[in-house]
């Protein structure tokens, strides 16, 4: 690991103006970042460390929908969310192990936004907002690819906004070595019709199954997707997985979503 | 019942105290006085000529002592090779020089071109990204078969190929095995793969080099397995430093599994920058830098064909296997695709005829060398898939077909066609009692069960054989081995009674410090917390040829019982003199010496302490001190042997495989303590179904290691192997060693993949997918998934 500056403001104010110069960096949990500095794959200059900031934490019910702070770890959502959207939690139980899951954020998975991640999947499966210091970017327009999301330099997130689902489930089929998805779906009701979002299957990164949420918007059943045929164009080939393999396992995680979803 | 500290008891390890409360002293924690630090520069290309290495700027970086590169290697010899393998045409084979620092070429992502030594190990690390190497990138070879193609680009442009050696066992038996295939009722064949695999012991390999000008004496503390075939191989080959002036530890170390049986380039590094900058170097590596830098295991390909007579009796076999032996070769690796794995390919079985031929062939990849089991993995991975695979062919009963094969129990000592004799065995037990655990006639029951709930349930049997502590050195040395492989003991008693005992076997898991001195204390009698176990420093045992091929009970163990044996026959001396006896009429008991017949007694430390203070002592007879030595040499190797269960369910929509049961009947000779046996049991097997469902050490054409880390070498967690029934209770001793032991740290790695591919065929086939022969290992849910749709 290469030296670095570590500030830990208090605010979101301070926390952007520290940001401001070149070669600074939000760390949150740390789990992506500091793995990616010891390997020298990234050296910032200056880490702001976004977890003294107590408006970033937290989860919150707000009418219809679940707020839930970009700093507050995958466990307190686990804990904390359950009673108000359990599948939202119960996707947050299933990361990495409990070191991660008490240090990991969901503001720092959604700025990775890794292809295999868990969270991209609850976000853009929800139709979920996320909240940024300026301003506030709609799940569809937020994830941009592999790696890749709507941030400019600078900008943090702050909160996601989660339209509480009436059922919800996240199917998650393990990469055996990192565990992250190989293939996880989540799917979530709403009275205004279902979403279902993929994630680990394609070199896009998460995407949404249109064919699904149609048959499932009309019948919130398995049994109306059980022909539910994935094109395996475009998804990841790797040591875990042929995208033929993924594209099938697209349709077997989405039904055992559904058939889960309470 | 056993006594509590002896023979027989499940003792709880003693080192077990300092490892749980944080007070193991590992490598990693010597820190010692002006210690610096180096960091390696790593070929991060497969093969490559190095045109030029620019360090001037990272010279100059802070903190840097010094850069070295091969320049400063040219007095030292390179890396040896412990094993010279003649090749069926009676050369010998082919042995590139493996330098410390690269030569002129890279061979393998990982090769180590240039070592950056400063005060701290950032500032290295600092500046070792600050060399400038100018490679040019040359083709790479990674497959084997390719490697051999005519015009295939070479991994040393010194050799006439990149064939180590194309060696065949029995030579002889060759057109005989031919004439049997052609007359053969049934011909069964079967091509597979032993997939490559990284050890990955919890503690990665650290290397403390020091060196003191007082007396121009060298030390060099290692995470080794054997730290006196270090000093033998890094003295006499690399560095030229003599026995006296060297020493090497080996402290704690945090599992090896073979990956820290081998000299290795960073150790002779340490040893002689010491002596270059007057300074302790240090070197720690990184898990990723294991993945590239420890030797490999297995990774081999075979075809393998078995002859039957119409009444299905194996009557003869054949293989033809290409073993990867990376880019060098490591220390044993000629050996194991040969000597350990072409002598065990008679199984379990009374085939009469066999021939073996092994390719060793180089690639641009990490050296592969010995890794748990070494060698009878890959041999009995393949007979145990090719017998199933025939009973399936045949349409018998796959427990029948290995009974009907099997070398019965009254056949010992048994004369296999592969060079062995086996000394005893009964693998009709060991296969009863495996059944009988498992509740096999229970299992289509369960099968219903699953099926009920969509899923495919199938059992799986495998049955071993395995030859442990390879010996005896004549017969060795005749087969290649540039080493003998005895082992010393001393066993030093105090005055006041207590033992110190010094073994060549270097522990490093395996519980030593118990078993061991659960042996002394039922031989004498005494208290085995007044014994204690001293081993892995070369400055204070005689010798030691160390811990590998489940050898340290069988031939560690039996020299500790030499030793001791010496030291009972002084102190009958000793007591008989104190009692006004003769010796032979001594007779020792519970830490008691009293005279046959009579109630005169002394006690244990009465004997020890004239032994030390002679003032009434047989002085014109008998030396004061009570300390003896003594070297052991086997007669032969070890055969255990066993019977292996897997139940699996598989899930047919994901290709998923979870293993519900798993049952070891072994049969490991006599035992000292049944729960380090379990436990070695249990760590082997969970090796063996990392192995079978998980473990994938890949390269892609260019040589790029895909799985570098944890986030794509998949590990077993503990939730993927949830638990083992292990069963030692069929025992058939050791004919030719004095505790009837034979050795179990391998059998869990040796016996269990087999099992669990039969498993998964099995269910496939029960649930219709009769298509599916074989599947290669890992059998991740993605292969399994595609060999149903195929
Ligand atoms: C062993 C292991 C297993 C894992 N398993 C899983 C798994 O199963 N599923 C899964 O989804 N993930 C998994 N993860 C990843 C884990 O969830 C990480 O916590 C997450 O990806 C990153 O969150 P973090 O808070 O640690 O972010 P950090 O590492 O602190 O930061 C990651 C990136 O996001 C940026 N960043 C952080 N916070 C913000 C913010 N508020 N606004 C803008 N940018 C920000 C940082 O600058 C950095 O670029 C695993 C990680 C590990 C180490």
């Amino acid at each position: 690991m290469h030296n670095f500056d570590f500030v830990k403001p208090s605010s979101v104010e301070e926390a952007i103006a520290a940001l401001a110069s070149e070669e600074a960096q939000p760390i949150s949990g740390g789990q992506t970042l500091i793995p990616s500095m010891k390997a020298r794959l990234n050296a910032p200059e200056t880490l702001v460390s976004l977890t003294g900031i107590a408006e970033l934490k937290g989860v919150c019910p707000d009418g219809d929908s679940l707020v839930i702070g970009a700093a507050t770890t995958h466990a307190t959502v686990a804990a904390d969310a359950a009673s108000h959207f359990p599948g939202l939690a119960a996707l947050a139980g299933q990361i990495g192990d409990p070191a991660v899951r008490n240090r990991g954020t969901l503001g720092g998975s959604l700025a990775n936004n890794d292809p295999s991640a868990c969270y991209p999947a609850a976000v853009l499966g929800t139709g979920a907002a996320i909240v940024t210091n300026a301003r506030e970017i709609a799940a569809d327009d937020y994830f941009q690819g592999m790696f890749t999301t709507a941030l400019e330099d600078g900008e943090i997130i702050t909160s996601v906004r989660f339209p509480i689902a009436e059922k919800s489930a996240y199917a998650k089929f393990l990469q055996p070595a990192s565990r992250f998805a190989l293939t996880g779906v989540f799917v979530a009701k709403y009275a205004s019709g279902v979403r279902v979002a993929v994630t680990g299957a394609s070199e896009n990164g998460v995407f949404r199954l249109a064919e699904a949420e149609a048959a499932l918007s009309q019948n919130f059943s398995a049994e109306a997707i059980s022909g539910l045929q994935c094109s395996a164009h475009e998804m990841i080939a790797d040591l875990h997985g042929t995208p033929e393999y993924r594209a099938h396992l697209v349709g077997v995680m989405t039904r055992r979503a559904v058939a889960a979803a309470r | 019942m056993p006594k509590d500290d002896g023979i027989g008891a499940s003792t709880k390890r003693r080192e077990d105290v300092r490892f749980l409360t944080g007070n193991g002293k590992y490598t990693d924690d010597i820190n010692l006085r002006g210690q610096c630090f180096v960091h390696f520069l790593r070929s991060d290309v497969a093969h490559g000529r190095i045109k030029g290495i620019d360090a001037a700027a990272a010279e100059g970086m802070p903190g840097v002592l010094k850069v070295f590169t091969s320049a400063d290697f040219e007095t030292a010899g390179g890396i040896p090779c412990g094993w010279q393998v003649t090749d069926r045409f009676g050369e010998v084979m082919q042995e590139p020089k493996h330098p410390i620092l690269a030569e002129g070429k890279v061979r393998h992502v990982g090769d180590p071109i240039a070592a950056v030594v400063a005060e701290t190990y950032e500032q290295a690390r600092d500046a070792a990204e600050a060399i400038e190497v100018d490679i040019e990138q040359l083709e790479a070879v990674v497959d084997m078969k390719a490697a051999l193609a005519e015009g295939a680009p070479k991994v040393h442009d010194d050799l006439t190929s990149n064939l180590c050696y194309d060696w065949g066992f029995v030579e002889d038996n060759k057109d005989a095995v031919n004439a049997a295939f052609e007359s053969a009722a049934h011909v069964v064949s079967l091509e597979l793969t032993n997939n490559r695999l990284v050890a990955n012991p919890m503690e990665p390999r650290v290397a403390v080099g020091d060196y003191d000008p007082w007396g121009d004496n060298h030390t060099l503390y290692t995470t080794s397995q054997n730290p006196h075939v270090i000093r033998l191989l890094m003295g006499a080959f690399v560095l030229n430093i003599p026995e006296h002036k060297l020493r090497v530890v080996a402290p704690d170390v945090g599992g090896g599994f073979g990956s820290k049986i081998y000299h290795y380039a960073e150790e002779a590094f340490c040893t002689y920058a010491a002596k270059v900058l007057k300074r302790p170097v240090k070197w720690t590596s990184s898990r990723s830098e294991a993945f590239i830098s420890d030797a490999h295991g297995r990774d081999h390909k075979t075809k393998i064909e078995l002859a039957l007579d119409a009444d299905h009796n194996f009557t003869a076999l054949c293989t033809e296997t290409y073993a990867n032996m990376g880019a060098y070769l490591s220390t044993f690796a000629p050996s194991i695709p040969t000597w350990l794995h072409g002598t065990l390919m008679a199984g379990n079985y009374r085939t009469p005829l066999i021939y073996v031929n092994v390719k060793a062939v180089f690639t641009n990849t990490v050296p592969v060398d010995a890794y748990r089991g070494a060698g009878r993995p890959e041999a009995t991975f393949q007979i145990e898939r090719l017998v199933d695979k025939a009973a399936r062919e045949l349409g018998v009963d796959p427990i029948e077909l290995r009974r009907k094969n099997f070398i019965k129990a009254d056949q010992f000592p048994y004369q296999t066609p592969v060079a062995v004799v086996y000394d005893t065995g009964n693998y009709d037990a060991t296969m009863d009692k495996m059944l009988e655990l498992a509740d096999y006639a229970n299992f289509e029951k369960r099968m219903e069960e699953s099926k009920a709930r969509g899923k495919l349930r199938g059992f799986g049997i495998a049955h071993y054989i395995e030859a442990c502590g390879i010996a005896p050195s004549n017969l060795v040395g005749q087969l290649g081995a540039r080493a003998g492989l005895y082992e010393s003991a001393s066993v030093r008693v105090n005055a006041t009674g207590s033992i110190s005992v010094y073994t060549g076997s270097h522990s490093h898991g395996q519980g030593h410090e118990t078993s061991f001195a659960q042996v002394v204390a039922e031989m004498i009698g005494v208290d085995a917390n007044s014994i204690e176990i001293h081993h892995g420093d070369t400055s204070n045992t005689p010798m030691g040829m160390g811990t590998y091929g489940s050898r340290s009970l069988a031939v560690g163990g039996s020299a500790i019982v030499k030793a001791t044996n010496k030291i009972i026959d002084k102190a009958k001396k000793i007591a008989a003199h104190l009692l006004e006896a003769a010796p032979e009429d001594i007779e020792l008991k519970d830490g008691k010496f009293s005279v046959a017949g009579t109630d005169k007694s002394v006690d244990w430390s009465g004997v020890t302490l004239a032994a030390y203070v002679p003032h009434n002592y047989p002085l014109e007879d008998l030396e004061p001190g009570l300390e003896e030595t003594a070297f052991y040499d086997p007669s032969n190797f070890t055969y255990p042997s066993g019977a292996y269960g897997c139940e699996i369910e598989l899930d047919p929509e994901t290709g998923k495989i979870d293993i519900l049961r798993f049952i070891a009947a072994d049969d490991f000779g006599n035992i000292v303590n049944p729960m380090i046996v379990e436990g070695q049991v249990h760590g082997g097997l969970a090796q063996g179904i990392g192995q079978a469902l998980l473990e994938n050490c890949a390269y892609d054409a260019e040589g790029q290691l895909l799985s570098g880390s944890f986030m794509d070498y998949a590990m077993p967690r503990a939730d993927d192997v949830r638990g083992f029934t292990v069963d030692h209770s069929c025992i058939t001793p050791c004919t030719h060693n004095p505790l009837g032991v034979k050795g179990c740290g391998e059998a869990g790695a040796i016996g269990s993949p087999p099992a669990v591919v039969n498993a998964a065929i099995d269910a496939l086939h029960r649930a219709g997918h009769t298509q599916v022969t074989h599947i290669d290992m890992p059998l991740t849910p993605a292969r399994v998934w595609a060999a149903m749709k195929a």
